[in-house]
Formats: structure tokens, sequence, C-alpha cells
């Protein structure tokens, strides 16, 4: 069997081979190994946000678990469509002043398969670029389960994709002025986790509590798929970090290490400080810390090793346990937390950057605090961070009064008791 | 005839029937329910938010039985369902007009 294998696999490599080196002679520049590496990890991206939808679904009640889990899946849809559309031109397009980017690749103009970015196809890029984007809206909905219309999420998937997420892409890795400025952010801390956890934050505190928080208790329909779905998160995972590098090298196998390590020790201080505070550590609880390691580790990744890793992913578990309970303390109701998640473990991950960098571990990369660089790094850092929070802040606000003056944001009271599956959706999650 | 409710802990319920089945009893019912008494609640905690759940899990069976069974019934199910903390649960007997065995047609304690 084994020999037999040896075989397939040696021809098909034979095959890729001289596929590889056929195409190579007409377009030198695609390493088509560093090519294959990135479609599948486009993949592993694309899978996060049902994953996401499995996280978010577990922790709804009952009556809300079939519209939870729609508020991720729709996202596939949308901005899949807007992304291809005039998403990835107005993020990667030619810089205008820093901002944003111009119309050069609308509707895929220029786009080619076989045209080379960087090491990779171009379309390649584009593809793995748009599993970000439409996780980045996915992220949000957790803060707003259980009492948002559907068709006001929806418009609001639409602008904040449009206004918030292309041009925070483009400032950070689309050449505009953070990238510019010299931070740090590998796969997507300030873009993708600081973007969609104060967003998420702003967005809870405009459509307000559900009705029964702090009242009645509102207990999670089926952790089991909440466990599963982190899972699947951290699997996705592997793809959104290590495919950051947008080659096959050493860079994207120590990302993949150093991934691994933080959502390990992630679960690890979550489950301490659980045991510690509330003398019993929560399998929700590890869950939530391998998210937040994972959410940490992702500025960072490229710039870290293994030991610094294990640090920042222990540290967002401790991190983000007590950002969650601000909402208690505060009286807002990110219902599954996505702003004490992404917002705190995002801005943890990329100050932590500028602490643990190393050009030991990327020559591209820079050298954090505590390797040498002083606080240079961490300053950048603290600039990208801070302009992110602004600007997502101020941005989701209008967005949202736009959203809300057009159509309203929440269900009507009886609506948000009878739940979101019946009420937005007409089915319901379990029927016996 | 005599009708036997009892409320009980989850756990107790294949010990009740085990022994229910040596006394002669032919069949019962047992339904999980929610409910509270002198045990009130409990909490769970979910990311640090404490809930207070106060309906507790618990399984109610029913048996229908002969009048002479019912004191042994009741020791059957007392015995087994009893540990001496609160939330043991209760047991309600009433009495039964009528049965009929939808099969046969058979009526009263033949029924049974």
């Amino acid at each position: 069997m084994k020999k037999k294998l040896s075989i397939i696999f040696g021809s098909l490599l034979g095959l890729i081979g001289m596929a590889s080196t056929a195409l190579a002679q007409e377009e030198a520049a695609i390493n088509w190994a560093d090519n294959t590496w990135i479609i599948v990890c486009s993949a592993l991206v694309l899978l996060m946000t049902p994953g996401l939808a499995f996280f978010y679904g577990g922790m709804v009640r009952k009556k809300n678990v079939l519209s939870t889990l729609m508020h991720s899946v729709i996202c596939m849809g949308v901005v899949s469509v807007l992304w291809v559309t005039y998403g990835y031109s107005t993020a990667f397009g030619t810089d205008i002043s820093g901002l944003f980017g111009g119309c050069d690749f609308l509707f895929l103009k220029g786009v080619g398969a076989e045209e080379a970015n960087g090491s990779i196809s171009h379309m390649t890029f584009m593809i793995f670029q748009m599993m970000f984007a439409i996780i980045t809206v996915a992220l949000i909905t957790g803060a707003i389960a259980e009492r948002v219309k559907f068709g006001a999420m929806v418009l609001f998937v639409v602008l904040w994709a449009s206004l918030i997420y292309n041009p925070l892409c483009h400032w950070v890795w689309g050449g505009g002025w953070i990238g510019d400025l010299g931070a740090l952010d590998f796969a997507g801390g300030t873009v993708v986790h600081i973007s969609s956890g104060v967003s998420a934050l702003v967005f809870a505190l405009v459509l307000g509590r559900r009705k029964s928080f702090g009242k009645e208790p509102m207990l999670p329909n089926n952790l089991s798929m909440t466990v599963l779905g982190a899972g699947i998160l951290w699997f996705g995972w592997f793809g959104f970090n290590a495919g950051s590098e947008l080659a096959m090298d050493g860079v994207a196998t120590n990302a993949f290490l150093v991934t691994h390590l933080a959502a390990a020790s992630g679960i690890l201080g979550w489950c301490v400080i659980e045991k510690l505070g509330r003398g019993k550590s929560s399998v929700l609880g590890a869950a939530s810390g391998a998210v937040a390691g994972l959410v940490a580790i992702t500025p960072a990744c490229g710039f870290v090793g293994a030991f610094p890793a294990i640090l920042i992913g222990f540290a967002a578990g401790l991190f983000c346990y007590y950002g969650v309970q601000l909402k208690n303390k505060l009286g807002y109701d990110d219902a599954l937390d996505v702003f004490g998640v992404h917002g705190v473990g995002g801005a943890w991950g990329a100050l932590a950057t500028g602490l643990f960098a190393s050009t030991a571990v990327n020559s591209g990369g820079g050298d954090g605090l505590f390797f040498g660089g002083g606080f240079e790094l961490i300053i950048k850092q603290a600039i990208a961070v801070g302009a992110t929070i602004v600007f997502a802040m101020v941005g989701t606000f209008i967005i949202l009064k736009v959203v809300q003056a057009v159509m309203g944001l929440r269900v009507s009271e009886s609506e948000e008791e009878e739940g979101l599956d019946i009420s937005q959706h007409g089915e319901e999650g379990y029927s016996i | 005839m005599k009708k036997i409710e009892a409320i009980i802990r989850p756990a107790k319920v294949d010990d009740i029937r085990e022994d229910l089945v040596k006394l002669g009893v032919q069949g019962l019912t047992a339904i999980e329910v929610r409910g509270f008494g002198r045990q009130k609640g409990h909490k769970e905690i979910y990311r640090g938010s404490e809930y207070q759940v106060s309906f507790q899990p618990k399984i109610k069976i029913e048996v229908v039985v002969d009048d002479s069974l019912e004191e042994k019934v009741i020791e059957v199910i007392s015995k087994n369902a009893k540990t001496g903390q609160i939330g043991d649960g209760k047991i309600f007997v009433s009495d039964i007009s009528n049965a009929v065995r939808i099969r046969t047609g058979e009526v009263g304690a033949e029924a049974l």
C-alpha cells in the first residue's frame, strides 16, 4: 500500500514539476509551490467562517441558534461578491494618498491567474485576501446576536466591508500609511481583530442590550458546537497566519508553530484564571482561551519565536478573560464577547509584537523592546492600534446611524421574545 | 388501582426500574422534567457570567398498579431515591378509575 502510494505521489509530483517548469517559462516570477500553499491556505481561511458560525451558534439560546449561524453564512455570500466587484481594488489598487486603493482592479480587471504578485499568482493573492474580508465582517456579528434585524445586519455588512475593512486593509497591507510607517501586522491583528472587536463594541452599544440581559439566565443551547467551532477556527488559523507569508518558507513554518503554541497556552491561561477566580475550569473557557491566543498571535506570528508565543498566548487567555468581564461591570451587552476576545486580544497582540519581534525570526520584520529594538517599534504599533480603534469606532457609528435611519436596527420586542430563528428566518433549530 | 408519580434524581431511575420489575410491575413511564422544590436551583457560570438556574432537571416516573402493590412500590422508590440530601424528590399517589389495554380491549386491573 505504502509503495503504491509513493508511486502515485511520485508521479503526481513529477507532473506538478513538469507543469511548473512549463509555466515558469511563460511567467518567470510565479513559484507554483508557493502558489499551491496559498491556495490551500485560502480554503483553510474560508473554513474559519463556518467554524465561527458554530463557535458563536453554540453560545446563544436555542431560539436564536440558526440566526446566529446565518449571520456568518450570509457574510460568505455578500462579502465574496463585493470583493471581486470593487473590494479588492479599493484595498489593493494603486495607492491614492496612503488612504485607499484606486480603481485599477475593478471587476478583477488585470487580476490574472498567471500574472505574478510576489512569488504567487495575482489571482491567488486576491482569493486569499477575499477570505480575510469575509471572516473579519463575520466576527462582528457575535456582539449583536439575538436581537439584530436581519436586513439591517446585511446592509451593515455591505457598508462596513466597503467603508471600514477595505480602507484599513489598504492602510496596512495595500501600500497605505500604516504599512509605510513601519508598524508590523503579519496576519491582521489591527485590520481583522482590533477593527472587528471595537466595531462590535460600538454596534452592541448602539443596538442596546438584549431584553433579558442581566435579568434572566441566558443559557447556551449547545456548547459542544462551540468547542467544535473553536477547533475549526484553530485549524483554519494555520492558513490565516502561516499563509500570510504568501510563500512556503521558514517564516511560514515558524508562523505555523507559534500559532499553535499561542492557542495552546491561551487555553492554559484562561483555565488557570477561571480555576483561581471561580474554582472551576470550564470547556467554554478553554475554547475561548484558544481563540484568545490565536487572536493575539495573529499580528506577531511572522516575527516572534516559540517561547515569546507561549507568553503571548497565555497572557491573552488572562487579558481576554478580564476583557469579557468588563461587560458585566460596565453594563453593555456584547452578546458573544467579540470585544472582550478580539478587541482586547488583538490590541494585546499588536503591542506584544512591539515587545517580542525579533529580526532573528524574520529579517524583514523588526526588533521589539525585549530584543534590543528599543521603544521605536512599540510606539509605531501603538499608533497603528490607536488609529485603527478611532477609525473603526467613528466609521461604524456613522454607518449604524445610516442603517438605523433607513430601516432600524432591532427587531420588535415580541420578535425578540419569539426568537430570531422564527421571526427573521421562519425556521427552528430544534423542533420536537 | 393507584397511580404513583415520583419526581426523582435522574441518576436513580435505572435502580428503581430494576426493583419495580422484580416486584412484578409490568410497565412504567419516565419523563424528563424540570422543576424546583426546597432544593431551589443551581448556579451556572459562562465566561464569568453567573446565572441562577431555577429549574432543576429531574425525572418523573409514573406507574399505575393494583391497590395491593401500592405500599411496596412506594417503598421501592423511596429506598432507591433516597440520599438524605435536599433534592431527593417527592411521591404522589392518586386513585385511577379505569384502564384499557388498547390492543386487546381488556379493562381495569387486567389491563395493567
